[in-house]
């Protein structure tokens, strides 16, 4: 257990204490600064590849450091180090401090240590559990995959883990610690038949500890099987159509379209430099009546919850859109000032970089009709499972979303696998044609990163069944 | 030698001892050591100004067929016999790979060319500098034109580093590297309110390559005022032609498809093609670590390998695959020294300067021929399977009429198995820059279907 534990807090090697924190933030602010934090962060984190039937790799490592930040204006400076030398990280306060060029020192409050909610209590982080326990989950889905079909040909399993604390001080006051594990199982299957050939992918994790694995539908035989039943599926796969047509989402990890379609544009960072698209339309309608969306930090055990946003604040459930209607950003601390609102949604990769607005786990909520009834309405369409992922122009709406199981939906009937397709529409113009919401809201596995201005951080997506009445499918097949 | 390189290599060459001492068979220590600095301007005036050196130390150790992978940021002796320890025993928990094995020590790089990879005048770029060209980018692309009304993403930037491998074969070298960057994106109104967009960027190696931040910040306005008025155009089957900047993306996604661990996953398209006709005899394409001063480049590979040009597809026919050590192995071939290794992780194929030869026709000759088509000038999303070679992303660019660019294009996808996609490149252009590890010519595809209004 104490194998993987931060040196600055109570107990390292270098614990670091409200007077250090104090005398670090003045030298942050000596050059005339208006404001100044401190992130420290220790992040153990192992990794296991098994393939071929072997634990072939195993990896692991450990990074650290101290990430400075000085604020002057709407000027930011930064920097870090990866030791905890107090002479080093005096430097790094300096280099930051150079961002103010003069003018007098603000007083530093007396950081004050407070508690916080507790959104994955884990006991027993994945890390410090034995190996052999963990290569026997990994093995588990192999043999799981394989046996589901003989046409499946290569499996790859992972498991990626990780045990993160961090530190933050800032120069009004706030002192705290968290600890947040986080671990991601995936599964990718190959299937042969003849000269067709086919891939399939499943996982899931969370901040949990590996009980996770105890749960219904999360064996690893369950992820195992999963990844191996969407490869032989798409073994049928036929050209998908291209133009205009009725889409029908799957709950759960569809929720990715909104985490592009409108997700990043209510980022406030864009929205207070104007380069979004949502820029300035608060309270007004930017999606269908039907629309809720929540942006939700709290959810026990997601993988984009947090205890504290990575600058001390706490952060709380924020409601984006309700019932069509915008009603809030995603706020970090500097544009929480400019929109005179409160911060929570401030995050960052690693002590490496600065923090910006950054969403958690977003939701759509869900509607009246059953999923049955949703896709019985549908004459031709599609009806999209699983993707691999999206990205969006901030600036215009303008977003994609790839599909990897999908399925053409004929007179209200799912009928042939498609090919791999990518859908293209623009956020506000695809919202208002939300016409449909079930009532079977569910929240993805944890298995998606979001990435921005190069820091990924983990996220959450949900959404019920949803139709969206007409949406761009970039298909092969023209006509027909 | 750059006495930071002699460094790292002493370190390197202790934790190699170490890591033998306690009973490793193999062991290989990657060190890397880096400057940065990053200049970020909004609106006239700073916004971030990012300033930080790192450092990094990866160990891979092989026993009895069983590998294991650490990395530590410390290069205490706390943290080396940290990373030590952990390697051997994590070692134990991994299973006998008979293909795990490091290069033949006889294969190794004796010599180690100079590319021409560092510039000082690089490594001594401050904030001041490089806000100030940041600003410039920003005031032209303003000045350009008075409907270029806001800016994001303007960042000049630039990386110093030193890197060094040794390893358990007798092999232990490095060198020193410099990369510059500036980029900016400009925005107009639409006439329905919608924004609009376009970026340009350049990035070298040495400071006297770059374009000027001036010019830089004009190109991405034009680009911005271009796109005013895009609109979606009806879903048809059309020749499409790729700007480079759009282009080069298909040879990274081709590259995945050609690079050895995917072959013997039996995870590409490509499975059992050497030596096929998988592209129109119109496309070579070159993996070239050695051109001097270019981004990708390198003087040896993550396993100690020497450099060297691989033709990877010549007229069309796939000649080799891109193969490190491991994934030759397994297909009983030898490697194409194409191997990378990051601190924290095994080595794995990956490209170096993998480039689409230039032809012979001019870009605007090439576009004069289409009467009706796309010429795609951004491509966005993740829409591609190197499984089946399916692909379909979105787009954006202009329409051709007649030879001409008419109206400008948005919200489109535009689809093609990759399969027929590189059979179907009919003219490949003479404007190959190498400013990108991934590089193409302006190039054209005869048919791909484009998806817009039904």
């Amino acid at each position: 257990m104490s194998r993987y534990r931060a040196p600055f807090l109570p107990g390292g090697d270098h614990p670091i204490d409200a007077a250090f924190a104090a005398r670090l933030l003045e030298r942050a602010l000596s050059r005339g600064g208006d404001y100044a934090d401190l992130y420290f962060q220790y992040k153990a984190a192992g990794a296991l590849a098994y393939e071929e039937g072997l634990l072939k790799s195993a990896n692991r490592g450990v990074t650290m450091g101290l990430g400075v930040r000085v604020q002057k204006g709407d000027a930011t400076g930064y920097a870090y180090t990866e030791r905890f030398e107090p002479e080093l990280m005096l430097e790094a306060a300096q280099t930051a401090a150079q961002i103010a060029n003069g003018g007098p020192a603000p007083a530093v409050a007396v950081p004050t240590p407070r508690g916080l909610p507790h959104r994955y209590e884990v006991e027993h982080s994945s890390l410090s559990v034995d190996g052999e326990t963990k290569r026997d989950f990994l093995r588990r889905a192999d043999r799981a995959a394989r046996a589901y079909d003989p046409r499946i040909q290569r499996v790859q399993v992972s498991f990626a883990e990780e045990h993160k604390e961090i530190l933050i001080a800032t120069s009004d006051g706030i002192f705290v610690s968290d600890r947040q594990p986080l671990f991601r199982f995936s599964v990718a299957a190959i299937a042969e038949d003849g000269q067709k050939r086919q891939s399939g992918s499943a996982g899931g994790g969370g901040r949990y500890d590996l009980g996770y694995f105890w749960n219904a539908a999360k064996k690893p035989e369950d992820h195992g099987k999963e990844a191996a039943r969407i490869a032989i599926a798409m073994l049928d796969a036929v050209d998908a159509p291209a133009g205009e047509l009725p889409v029908v989402l799957a709950p759960g990890d569809s929720g990715i379209l909104l985490h592009e379609a409108v997700g990043h544009g209510l980022e406030a960072d864009f929205n207070r430099k104007k380069t979004s698209n949502y820029s300035g339309l608060i309270g007004e309608l930017v999606a269908s009546p039907l629309v809720t969306v929540v942006d939700d930090p709290s959810l026990p055990g997601a993988r984009g919850s947090i205890n504290v946003d990575d600058e001390g604040a706490e952060p709380q459930a924020v409601t984006l859109i309700e019932k069509g209607i915008l009603r809030g950003y995603l706020q970090d601390r500097q544009s929480a000032r400019h929109f005179h609102t409160a911060a929570g949604s401030g995050r960052r990769e690693s002590f490496r970089s600065a923090p910006m607005p950054r969403m958690t786990n977003t939701l759509m909520l869900g509607g009246p009709h059953s999923p049955e009834e949703i896709i019985q309405s549908v004459k031709r369409g599609i009806f999209a499972k699983r993707f691999s992922g999206g990205q969006v122009n901030i600036s215009n709406g303008d977003f994609v979303f790839s599909l990897t199981e999908s399925y053409l939906i004929e007179d209200g009937k799912l009928t042939a696998p498609l090919k791999g397709v990518n859908l293209i529409g623009n956020g506000p113009d695809v919202l208002r044609k939300v016409d449909m919401l079930g009532t079977d809201v569910e929240v993805s596995d944890g298995i998606w990163t979001c990435g921005k201005e190069g820091q990924s951080v983990p996220v959450g997506v949900g959404c019920s069944t949803t139709r969206i009445s007409a949406i761009t499918v970039g298909g092969t097949k023209v006509g027909g | 030698m750059n006495e930071r390189v002699k460094e790292l290599i002493r370190i390197g060459q202790e934790v190699v001892d170490r890591a033998q001492r306690q009973g490793a068979e193999v062991a290989e220590v990657i060190l890397r050591d880096n400057v940065d600095l990053s200049a970020k301007i909004h609106a006239g005036a700073p916004e971030l100004i990012e300033e930080a050196g790192s450092s990094a130390i990866g160990l891979r150790v092989i026993k009895g067929g069983r590998s294991a992978m650490t990395y530590t940021s410390d290069p205490s002796e706390l943290g080396l016999s940290a990373l030590v320890g952990d390697a051997l025993e994590l070692a134990a928990l991994s299973e006998p790979d008979p293909f795990a094995m490091p290069p033949e020590p006889g294969l190794l790089a004796k010599s180690v060319p100079d590319l021409g990879l560092y510039d000082e005048a690089v490594g001594k770029i401050d904030a001041g500098q490089a806000t100030t060209w940041a600003l410039a980018a920003e005031k032209a692309a303003r000045a350009h034109d008075p409907r270029i009304n806001n800016t994001d993403g303007v960042s000049a930037a630039r990386t110093a580093g030193v890197m060094a491998l040794v390893t358990s074969g007798g092999f232990a070298q490095g060198y020193a590297s410099t990369y510059v960057s500036l980029s900016i994106s400009a925005l107009a109104d639409d006439r329905d309110g919608k924004k609009r967009i376009g970026s340009d960027w350049d990035a070298r190696r040495f400071l006297a390559q770059m374009k000027s931040p001036e010019a830089i910040g004009i190109e991405a306005a034009k680009k911005t005022l271009a796109q005013l008025g895009a609109e979606k155009i009806p879903t048809g089957e059309l020749p499409v032609v790729f700007h480079p900047d759009a282009g080069r993306a298909f040879l990274s996604l081709l590259f995945s498809c050609i690079s050895g661990g995917a072959i013997y996953r039996r995870a590409s398209y490509l499975v059992d093609q050497e030596g096929e006709e998988i592209a129109s005899p119109l496309v070579t394409i070159v993996d070239d670590p050695l051109i001097p001063k270019a981004p990708g480049s390198r003087p040896f590979d993550g396993e100690g390998l020497p450099s060297r040009r691989t033709v990877v597809v010549e007229a069309g026919r796939l000649r080799t695959y891109l193969l490190d050590t491991y994934s030759a192995k397994k297909l009983g071939k030898v490697s194409t020294g194409s191997a990378a290794r990051g601190v924290g992780s095994a080595p794995s194929v990956s490209p170096t300067n993998f480039h689409l030869l230039p032809g012979a026709v001019s870009p605007e000759a090439l576009l004069a021929e289409v009467d009706r088509g796309l010429y795609v000038t951004g491509m966005m999303g993740f829409g591609f399977n190197p499984v089946t070679g399916d692909f379909s992303r979105g787009a954006e660019g202009f329409l051709i009429e007649k030879g001409r660019l008419t109206r400008p294009v948005s919200e489109v996808t535009i689809s093609l198995g990759f399969k027929d996609f590189w059979r179907n490149i009919d003219a490949v252009a003479n404007d190959l820059d190498p400013k990108s590890s991934y590089a193409a010519p302006t190039f054209r595809v005869k048919k791909m279907t484009v998806a817009g209004q039904s």
